[in-house]
């Protein structure tokens, strides 16, 4: 991209460069969302474990992740390793994947066991008394019920991370704020920046009509 | 001899003791109804009975089988509790009816009457199939006709399921819900059914399972007083056809119409027990008389 000389940009250029961007971001959400949806599952029952040291250790590692800022995070992923074990970090990307990851399966272990809390003990007696094994208590009774109470709270935290995602310019991933605020450097011109608000702007509007086709889909029951 | 033998059970709870040595047995068919006060530690009995609490003491027989030894079950360090499969075959003797239902709100009437069968026969089939595998290779290797009778004895045993299809499991589904008067429900979800339904539904779902004794806790009580007459109904027809039950209620007519044998339970005590006639007609104890009289002035 030899942006340095040129004087003036089209619309369609400028388009062609924040998609650009825009799908790095993408890609860095649909990754984080993938990884750390399952991942929080784990970190719950780790930090819900009858055994002290593992509901310990995780309920220590959701406090400080979400008691930090996510920029912090960041920074520390992509230096640390090189600081501390002189083993640095080789990719930019997977290093803010890995803290988007880690941040975001702390809070979503946070609610899985609100919904998983707020299930009552009866439906496991109920199962239980039933002969149900507890995995099959879990996947077959509690999970479905828990996913229903949790989408109003993950469809928050998910269009969070949308926005979140613009912290990855902090080192140096090229992403859809990136490549704006680059083109305004260069052109001297303040919309591009509000057109990639936009992008932003539309993705969320989109998932926010999903999230609530999902939520009616599954008001077939009533708990 | 009885179907179901309680001997000696004692539950604590930290360091309240809520149930202090019950003993009773019930006969095959036999309807006993528990009544007392709230608090006397009916509910704990039902629960250490489904094995949701572990008695600390005592011995539960069904059938002559000791389904659960306290001392030994401290003495071998939680060895049933701990065991799931065990656990889950002894659990099945008997069914829990709740106070509160409990019915899988997201499963529609139906499905909640076959999820546990149906995974309960998906479970088995899988076991059966690596038994015979199992056995297959065996039967290679033996030559001795008393090993291999024993092998196949075995895998017979293996391969007895209650029940052995899916569709057998939905039919017998759908003629228990034509039992409790629920058929036209079958596709409904319990938050579309009053609470009588609900409680109905619960009681067919217990019914599936073909427990030996089938055990309910206050059944009625989180009923308005309208709906309770079509769950004690249903619970009379139980009865009609010689199910084993388990009553707890505070029902005084219905523990008096429809019960065989009546236990008045205080402070975690059997205090008195026998039919109908002799606890409500002539009652030796103090306290169930004045307990039976409480009642009576409550209407
Ligand atoms: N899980 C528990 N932990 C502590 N105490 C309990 C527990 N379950 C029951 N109890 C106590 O045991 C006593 C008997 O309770 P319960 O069996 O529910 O009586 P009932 O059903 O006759 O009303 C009550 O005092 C209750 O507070
Ligand atoms: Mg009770």
């Amino acid at each position: 991209m030899n942006m340095i000389c040129a004087i003036n940009i089209s619309f369609a250029e400028v388009t062609k460069i924040l998609l650009t961007g825009f799908g790095e971001t993408c890609l860095l959400f649909i990754l984080t969302l993938v990884c750390a949806l399952p991942l929080g599952l784990l970190v719950c029952f780790g930090s819900m474990s009858k055994f002290k040291p593992i509901s310990w250790l995780m309920k220590t590692i959701v406090w400080i992740i979400r008691g930090t800022p996510l920029l912090l995070q960041i920074i520390v992923v992509f230096y640390g390793p090189g600081l501390l074990f002189d083993y640095p970090m080789r990719s930019r990307f997977i290093a803010v994947l890995i803290a988007f990851v880690i941040n975001y399966a702390c809070y979503f272990s946070e609610i899985y066991r609100g919904g998983i809390l707020s299930v009552s003990k009866g439906q496991n007696e109920a199962a239980q008394v039933l002969g149900l094994t507890k995995s099959q208590t879990f996947f077959h009774v509690i999970l479905p019920q828990v996913v229903k109470r949790i989408v109003p709270p993950m469809s928050n935290e998910i269009i969070t991370l949308v926005k979140d995602t613009s912290l990855a310019r902090i080192i140096g991933v090229i992403e859809l704020i990136t490549v704006a605020q680059q083109i305004v450097n260069n052109y001297v011109i303040l919309w591009p920046l509000f057109y990639a608000g936009a992008f932003y702007l539309i993705f969320n509007g989109i998932l926010t009509l999903l999230f609530g086709f999902i939520e009616k889909k599954m008001n077939y029951y009533k708990i | 001899m009885a179907i179901l033998e309680v001997k000696g059970i004692k539950k604590s709870f930290d360091s309240t003791e809520v149930l202090k040595g019950i003993d009773f047995s019930v006969e095959k068919g036999e309807v006993v109804a528990i009544i007392g006060s709230s608090g006397s530690g009916k509910t704990t009995l039902l629960r250490c009975l489904n094995f949701l609490e572990f008695a600390d003491e005592g011995t539960i027989t069904v059938n002559g089988d000791v389904l659960y030894d306290g001392a030994a079950e401290t003495l071998a360090k939680k060895k049933l509790r701990n065991n799931e499969k065990l656990l889950r075959k002894r659990r099945l003797h008997f069914g829990l009816v709740f106070q509160n239902f409990n019915l899988f709100p997201h499963k529609s009437v139906i499905a909640n009457l076959t999820l546990a069968p149906i995974l309960q026969f998906k479970s088995d089939v899988k076991a059966a199939k690596k038994a015979e595998a199992e056995a297959k290779r065996a039967l290679k290797k033996a030559t001795d006709p008393e090993e291999i009778a024993r092998i196949k004895a075995e895998l017979a045993a293996k391969a007895a399921h209650e029940y052995s299809s899916v569709e057998e499991i939905r039919a017998k589904a759908l003629e228990t819900l034509d039992r409790v008067g629920l058929l036209e429900k079958k596709d409904n979800y319990p938050c579309e059914l009053s609470g009588g339904q609900q409680q109905r539904v619960a009681i067919a779902r217990a019914l599936v399972m073909n427990p030996d004794i089938l055990c309910f806790d206050e059944p009625t009580s989180a009923l308005d007083p309208e709906l309770t007459g079509e769950v004690l109904k249903v619970i009379r027809e139980l009865k009609d056809s010689d199910t084993t039950m388990i009553v707890v209620t505070h029902e005084m007519e219905f523990a008096r119409d429809v019960a065989d044998k009546v236990i008045y339970m205080a402070n975690g005590v059997i205090e008195e027990e026998g039919t109908p006639a002799e606890v409500f007609g002539a009652p030796k104890s103090e306290k169930t008389k004045a307990f039976l009289s409480s009642r009576q002035n409550n209407g």
